[in-house]
């Protein structure tokens, strides 16, 4: 693979060695000293139109980690209103020599526009509603460390599913590595279809005898535009203590955070011992480290 | 004078020839040939009536940068369109009898492709208050229309349709519930929900259509005079059912499809190339049989460009923000020549009555056909393959989803009223 846009196309052996490398990557970051020369001579460039400083802060460490050099783009969707256009910002950086870009934009696409442009390796960082793939495989990551494997085990995705990049790229992944997802929402926000999951607007149809839970942020904006209600969305999707019970025991809540406490999820739920919130952000680090250096270095074979 | 030899004749009516055309003060003088300053062999190439476009964005005035008169009406005549009407979305809009007449005055010095604006028909497009029909009409308006916005207020576009009815003017609108659509870029469904696109429903145009339809009664009812409704770019199974048992019923409507439409489908966003974001969304495979269906049986009375200029920056935009449309007047008769009659086996005579008699008949003009004494607004094309290159466009949307597609049926000279105003011959 020269890029990471999406997960179709992808085999579940490519997934897997992406997981084993991760893996030696979590061993690095457990190290005193927390820096391997793996990407010495390598630069990559943040690119985001999109802002989100959790995840490019979690990509850079990550390029930093393996002795890379990182330059960070920033730019406000407004500017690219105002005619600056993605292709001269990114015919720029290629001429200043950037071998991997991490692209997140507010737009789907805007990464497979980028291969068309750029020589160096493309990793979509989030884009609109499409895709956001190191995060299904951050999720993918720590929900093998919760339940070792994904062979038939159910996971429920619950909220907005129709606006979620995050929904899209785990159906797409966890279901290539033989988990049954189910997703689950409002009919306002659910998709006519998503490959690899089924889709339901009943809750307790996507939570009954589920062996993880994942819960999606509801954005404010979707209230706004009067695609629901939220005291209806609390009432009937937020995911609480009781309707958890329907899940198998012990079955781990996933969030890709931010979170609206109270909102998508019970206040206490999120703080509970069955939380990987933070285990989440941890992995982050580990599998953007094994992206980019499958996608720099381990091209062969991959 | 001019004398085409031995060429092959196709119009409306059919296949014939070869023949020797004499042309000469701007007529057809002979189909038998006679003496002449200038002689073509036509061996091997076909000439047919002169193209009529009911739908083209020339973004004169006010987005010259994207195209203007000049570009436009070149690329017109390359494309082998004698005769074009410009759509009046432009900045401002054309909705005032001085702006029509403006744009003709510009249009005839050029000596291209003949100009039949449209205006529009609402002050300033906003769908509120009717603009001036009647002024407009006499300032040489060819038709009404808010194309490119959408006609929200059912009562205006009634209103609109008593006021054009006795002076023959066609009222064309482009069919979308604005509502339904809401922010779509692309036809709704699975592949929309795939890419992460918001979708523009197919039943946004049928349920406008549907609308419409029942507005175009309404004024058939009230009114003295006939009126004519228009639709414009259909691109839907269900609009063109829609549309089909409306004629069968009588009613005085007419339709018009795109080369986009029937030659792209909703797939070609797979590579998320805003190149192939058009209003209304290319659609399915299901869809595109149906208006292939829909021109065969006369369901649709013309073959119109939809002709959209941009420039190349806007269209290197995101799907989200790039604007809609794809221009098409240089290469909308080879694309469809190629995809239709030599893939597919479209008959050729009918082709070209998309082409021609199809839209005059949409603007109340007479049938255009290769006999003596008709008017000698014709093109000669060439059955040689080549392939499409945007950078050679006279258009300044240099750009095209077709690039690189190795197409016939190119025009190699385009005859407006027996004055050469394109000529690419080898
Ligand atoms: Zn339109």
């Amino acid at each position: 693979m020269r890029h990471l846009l999406d997960f179709q196309g992808w085999t579940r052996a490519q997934v897997e060695s992406l997981l084993d490398t991760a893996k030696v990557m979590r061993e690095v970051l457990e190290r005193p000293v927390k820096k391997v020369p793996a990407l010495q001579g390598f630069t990559v460039a943040t690119v985001f139109f999109e802002p989100s400083t959790r995840t490019r802060i979690s990509f850079e460490l990550a390029a930093r980690r393996m002795s890379a050099d990182v330059v960070s783009f920033t730019a406000a969707t407004s500017s690219l209103q105002k005619g600056e256009s993605y292709k001269d910002t990114l015919l720029t950086l290629e001429a200043m020599g950037i071998d991997a870009y991490v692209i997140r934009a507010d737009a789907a696409g805007v990464p497979h526009q980028a291969t068309r442009w750029v020589k160096g390796a493309v990793i979509n960082g989030g884009d609109g509603r499409r895709a956001h793939p190191t995060q299904a495989l951050l999720d993918a990551y720590t929900l093998l460390e919760a339940l070792g494997t994904l062979e038939g085990k159910k996971v429920a995705i619950v909220g907005d599913i129709l606006h979620s990049r995050v929904a899209r790229s785990n159906a797409e992944l966890l279901s290539l590595l033989g988990a049954e997802v189910w997703c689950a929402g409002p009919p306002s926000l659910l998709p006519e279809a998503l490959p690899g999951a089924r889709l339901t607007p009943s809750l307790e149809e996507a939570l009954r005898e589920a062996d993880a839970v994942m819960v999606l942020r509801l954005q404010k904006e979707r209230m706004e535009t009067g695609l629901v209600h939220l005291d209806d969305y609390i009432a009937r999707y937020q995911v609480t203590e009781r309707r958890l019970g329907l899940a198998k025991p012990q079955a781990p809540l996933l969030h890709p955070g931010p979170m609206n406490r109270d909102v998508e999820l019970e206040g206490a739920l999120a703080d509970s011992e069955r939380s990987l919130v933070n285990r989440q952000v941890q992995n982050g680090v580990a599998v953007r480290m094994a992206v980019l250096y499958h996608l720099l270095v381990g091209r062969e074979g991959a | 004078m001019i004398l085409i030899k031995n060429v092959r004749l196709v119009d409306a009516r059919g296949e014939r020839g070869p023949a020797d055309v004499l042309i000469g003060e701007g007529r057809i003088l002979s189909l038998e040939g006679g003496e002449a300053e200038r002689v073509i062999d036509g061996t091997g190439l076909f000439l047919a009536p002169g193209f009529l476009d009911l739908h083209a964005h020339l973004r004169e005035p006010g987005e010259e940068v994207k195209e203007e008169l000049a570009t436009g009406l070149l690329a017109a005549v390359r494309g082998g369109y004698t005769d074009v009407v410009s759509m009046p979305n432009t900045k401002p809009p054309v909705d005032a009898p001085e702006a029509v007449r403006a744009l003709k005055e510009k249009a005839e010095a050029l000596g291209l492709a003949r100009l039949h604006p449209a205006a529009a028909l609402t002050l300033g497009q906003e769908g509120k208050h009717l603009a001036p029909a009647g002024l407009l009409k006499a300032a040489g308006a060819a038709l009404l229309t808010d194309d490119g916005r959408t006609n929200e207020d059912a009562g205006v576009l009634a209103l609109g349709l008593l006021q054009a009815a006795p002076l023959g003017l066609p009222v064309a609108v482009h069919a979308e519930d604005a509502t339904l659509r809401r922010g779509g870029v692309m036809n709704d469904g699975a592949l929309a929900d795939l890419l992460g696109l918001p979708g523009n429903p197919p039943e946004a145009e049928a349920a406008r259509i549907a609308r419409d339809l029942e507005v175009l009664r309404y004024a058939l009812r009230r009114g003295q005079a006939r009126p004519h409704l228009h639709i414009q770019h259909l691109s839907t199974r269900r609009g063109l059912e829609l549309v089909r048992e409306a004629k069968r019923a009588g009613l005085p409507v007419t339709a018009e499809a795109t080369p986009h439409h029937l030659t792209l489908t909703e797939e070609a966003l797979k590579g998320f190339d805003p190149l192939f974001k058009v209003a209304p969304p290319l659609r399915t495979k299901e869809d595109q049989e149906a208006l292939l269906e829909g021109l065969l049986d006369g369901t649709l009375d013309a073959i119109a460009t939809d002709h959209a200029p941009h420039t190349p920056a806007e269209k290197e935009m995101d799907l989200l923000r790039a604007p809609f449309g794809i221009p098409s007047l240089e290469v909308a008769f080879p694309l469809l020549y190629t995809e239709l009659h030599l893939k597919r086996g479209f008959p050729l005579p009918r082709l070209v009555a998309l082409f021609t008699d199809g839209p005059r008949r949409v603007l109340g003009l007479k049938p255009l056909h290769l006999e003596a004494g008709a008017e000698a607004s014709l093109v000669l094309l060439s059955p040689k393959e080549k392939p499409v290159d945007p950078k050679a466009f006279a258009s300044k949307a240099r750009f095209s989803p077709w690039a690189g597609w190795v197409l016939g049926g190119w025009p190699v000279l385009t005859l407006v009223a027996g004055r050469v105003a394109h000529e690419a011959l080898e």
